[in-house]
């Protein structure tokens, strides 16, 4: 009996059995609770009539969508493409859109990241006034503006802003460039391009094994930018210079309606993309730029000092020494604005840019009225992007770091 | 102790599952009895929850003038806004037990449906697929109107058919870009969609140049025209390229509610039909000898108690908003800015196709 309750006693007061126990228990009330909410959805949704099920995704969608990447890349039809098709669409403008916006806002961010410490106080000032101008007014606002404000005052559909006479020119309805047409045989130029890329790169690592044993420094960069430029373009010649380009034509004769650009000609950057673009590039790179400062500042003086007494020159102190030191703390900072851009893209719903929100969640919801299955698949993108560049930004973060002897 | 913490997990798991299993029966019994109860609640609810809370909660769009739209006090007027202040005067007894929530076209249904609002009173299109697939009962009609096209008049176009390889600016999550896209297939003509979110945006847009053309339905075309920089430069075409009943919405499933609605519109139609009038309707319940009227005005029968109402349910409507011409009159007649004339929204005896069942 004794024996017992004392063995009793000391199996309910083992810190090790409490845990499990109420890990258990915690494990089940989870269970419970996503049951619950599954449960609830399904009752609410039959008592209005409505089912789960993802077969309005074969369905037609019988709408135009504005002429962008997306239904280029998937040759959009109204009447024989689905709304699947449109899903497709929705990402592919979401993720130019991002990828555009992370390239510019990485490049104009390190940029003043780097202008805002240096010792040019004309730099240092459009800097911060830059920086703390754009990162305090709320992204919607700066999107309204870049595309209200800057699309009235681009001259009108019948005219033109010539920026390279017939090569590049805008107006309202947006950004006209020539299109390229590759013709039978580019193919051996985009090979011969790969080439010359991993040959720089073999060139790049045979450099590094010269210098680490003989204190020689090839100048690769040089002997890159010839690789890779002579290579491609001598495969192009020699085979007929197989590229043609599509001008954008201009009529500013005929009919009113007629006038202007003429569809089908050259490329178009439409203004909604062009606002998106600025907007999140320029919004995203005050962020960037401040965490660019902190990652240098976050280097000790002494690694410069001790730099220059080894007698290395600035330029390669900077290079060097400081920037790898630095990215080890802007790297995880950046990602979240990397995330942050991918995210702040579907803002673009408001200026009719046909990215995944407006297309699909917008006009092909309010067809279908899926809204449990269109938006889940819509938070799904969403999450995949993220996860996916956040675990690039990690393995990336992972290499850069200080390695410890 | 690897060993103990697995009897402890298999104990609290086996105790877990032993009671579910044992209770099983009964539970799955007293859950089913729960959904049904809740089920009941829910298919009775809207009049009782809208009473318990003491207003209409009304979704409108977000400004649309004549239709719904709030002035610089931030009081809405329009002929939708009437609707719900006749529902709310029906049920309440006063048309300001109620409150507005602006909604953009993307988001009424959702709003509809997850009880947000207890009415979507926004210029909506019926259609079938609206009324059968998205859990959404139609309870009339009070505008009946049709989609058509604005261009500049410095275009130069005088027909919708000469429109070939146009911008045409709309807002997105409406029958308005299935409609132009049947019309510029069927014609077999090409043109570039810009779909804006808010119809503020379309207008901007439209007015900056973005677009050759603004498509919407008719009335509100004439609606968004006055928010034009210069609205005499443009003009609207002929062509009606869609139907458009637009009409007050409610969620299936509660037909008390549904009848609420539905009977509060009718009552307003009938009122016009036999000349009750917010001035004279008070008037008129008490020294009228017509049996129809005062079934209207609730001196005869129970018409009230049907929809769960009380029996000057309706004189309280026409007391609040007027009847369905006045309402019409005064926010998007001849002699609003929006200057529609009644056309096809006439009476039936009058040219119209309005036609409300009767009270009896």
């Amino acid at each position: 009996m004794n024996w017992k309750s004392n063995t009793l006693t000391k199996f309910v007061n083992d810190a090790n059995v409490r845990g499990v126990f109420f890990q258990v228990v915690l494990i089940a009330a989870l269970v419970f609770f996503f049951f619950w909410l599954t449960d609830n959805t399904l009752t609410n949704l039959r008592n209005q009539g409505k089912s789960l099920g993802f077969a309005f995704l074969s369905g037609t969608a019988g709408f135009q969508i504005s002429q962008t990447f997306g239904t280029w890349l998937f040759d959009y039809k109204v009447g024989t493409s689905t709304y699947l098709d449109v899903y497709f669409i929705g990402i592919a403008n979401t993720l130019l859109v991002a990828v555009l916006g992370i390239v510019a806002a990485t490049v104009i961010g390190f940029t003043l990241g780097i202008m805002r410490l240096s010792n040019n106080i004309v730099f240092r000032a459009f800097a911060t006034t830059y920086i703390e101008m754009l990162r305090n007014i709320p992204i919607l606002l700066q999107l309204f503006f870049w595309y209200f404000a800057v699309l009235r005052a681009l001259p009108g559909k019948r005219n033109k802003l010539e920026i390279i006479p017939d090569l590049i020119g805008m107006n309202i309805t947006g950004l006209y460039l020539p299109a390229p047409l590759p013709q039978e045989g580019f193919v051996y130029s985009v090979i011969a391009f790969t080439l010359a890329v991993l040959l720089t790169f073999g060139v790049s690592r045979y450099a590094k094994r010269v210098q680490a044993r003989t204190g020689k420094i090839t100048p690769v960069f040089l002997i890159g930018t010839a690789l890779i430029i002579v290579i491609p373009l001598i495969t192009f010649l020699a085979t007929n210079s197989p590229l043609g380009w599509n001008l954008p034509e201009f009529k500013d004769t005929g009919p009113m309606l007629r006038r202007g650009y003429q569809a089908g000609s050259g490329m178009i950057l439409v203004p909604e993309l062009i606002a998106v673009w600025l907007a999140l590039s320029l919004y995203t790179a005050a962020f960037i730029a401040e965490i660019v400062r902190a990652g240098i500042l976050a280097v000790s003086k002494g690694q410069t000092e001790a730099a220059s007494a080894l007698g290395i020159r600035p330029n390669f102190t900077l290079r060097l020494v400081v920037i790898p030191q630095a990215m080890r703390v802007i790297i995880p900072p950046l990602t979240s604005q990397y995330l942050n851009i991918t995210k702040n893209s579907s803002l673009a719903v408001a200026i009719a840019y046909p990215e995944l929100v407006s297309v699909f969640a917008g006009t092909a919801l309010n067809q279908v009225g899926k809204e449990i299955e269109m938006i889940f698949m819509m938070m799904m993108v969403y999450l995949t992007v993220s996860l996916i560049t956040a675990a690039f930004m990690n393995w990336y973060n992972s290499r850069v770091k200080l390695v410890e002897r | 102790m690897d060993s103990k913490m697995i009897a402890v997990a298999a104990l609290v798991i086996g105790a877990g599952a032993g009671f579910f299993i044992g209770k099983g029966n009964k539970e799955v019994v007293e859950v089913e009895k729960i959904v049904e109860k809740t089920v009941e609640a829910k298919q009775t609810s809207t009049l009782d929850a809208v009473r318990a809370k003491g207003f209409v909660q009304c979704g409108v769009s977000q400004g649309l003038p004549g239709f719904s739209n709030a002035d610089d006090s931030g009081k809405w007027a329009g002929i939708d806004v009437d609707l719900c202040r006749a529902v709310a005067a029906a049920v309440f007894g006063s048309g300001d037990k109620v409150k507005f929530s602006p909604l953009s076209a993307k988001q009424r249904f959702t709003a509809l449906s997850s009880g947000e609002v207890d009415i979507l009173s926004r210029n909506t299109t019926w259609t079938m697929t609206r009324d059968t697939q998205l859990g959404l009962n139609f309870a009339g009609v009070n505008y009946y109107d049709g989609q058509g096209m604005m261009v500049p008049k410095s275009l130069g176009v005088k027909s919708a058919v000469e429109l070939d390889g146009a911008n045409i600016c709309t807002n997105t999550g409406t029958t308005t870009e299935l409609n132009i896209t049947d019309y510029f297939r069927s014609n077999n003509m090409k043109f570039n969609l810009v779909a804006f979110e808010k119809a503020d945006e379309v207008v901007a847009a439209y007015d900056s140049g973005r677009c050759d053309v603004y498509t919407t339905d008719r009335s509100g075309l004439a609606a968004q025209r006055t928010k034009l920089t210069k609205p005499d430069d443009h003009m609207v075409l002929p062509e009606i390229i869609s139907k458009e009943p637009l009409g007050p919405v409610v969620r299936q499933g509660d037909d008390q509610w549904f009848n609420v609605v539905r009977w509060t519109l009718r009552a307003l139609i009938n009122a016009e039909e036999m000349g009750v009038t917010k001035a004279n309707a008070a008037g008129k319940a008490s020294s009228s000898k017509d049996p129809a009227l005062l079934r209207l005005l609730g001196k005869e029968g129970k018409f009230g108690d049907e929809l769960g109402l009380s029996n000057d349910w309706a004189l309280n409507a026409i007391k609040a908003v007027g009847n369905y011409g006045e309402s019409y009159e005064a926010n998007v007649g001849p002699n609003t800015p929006l200057k529609l004339d009644r056309g096809v929204n006439a009476l039936w005896n009058d040219g119209g196709i309005l036609y409300a069942a009767p009270i009896r």
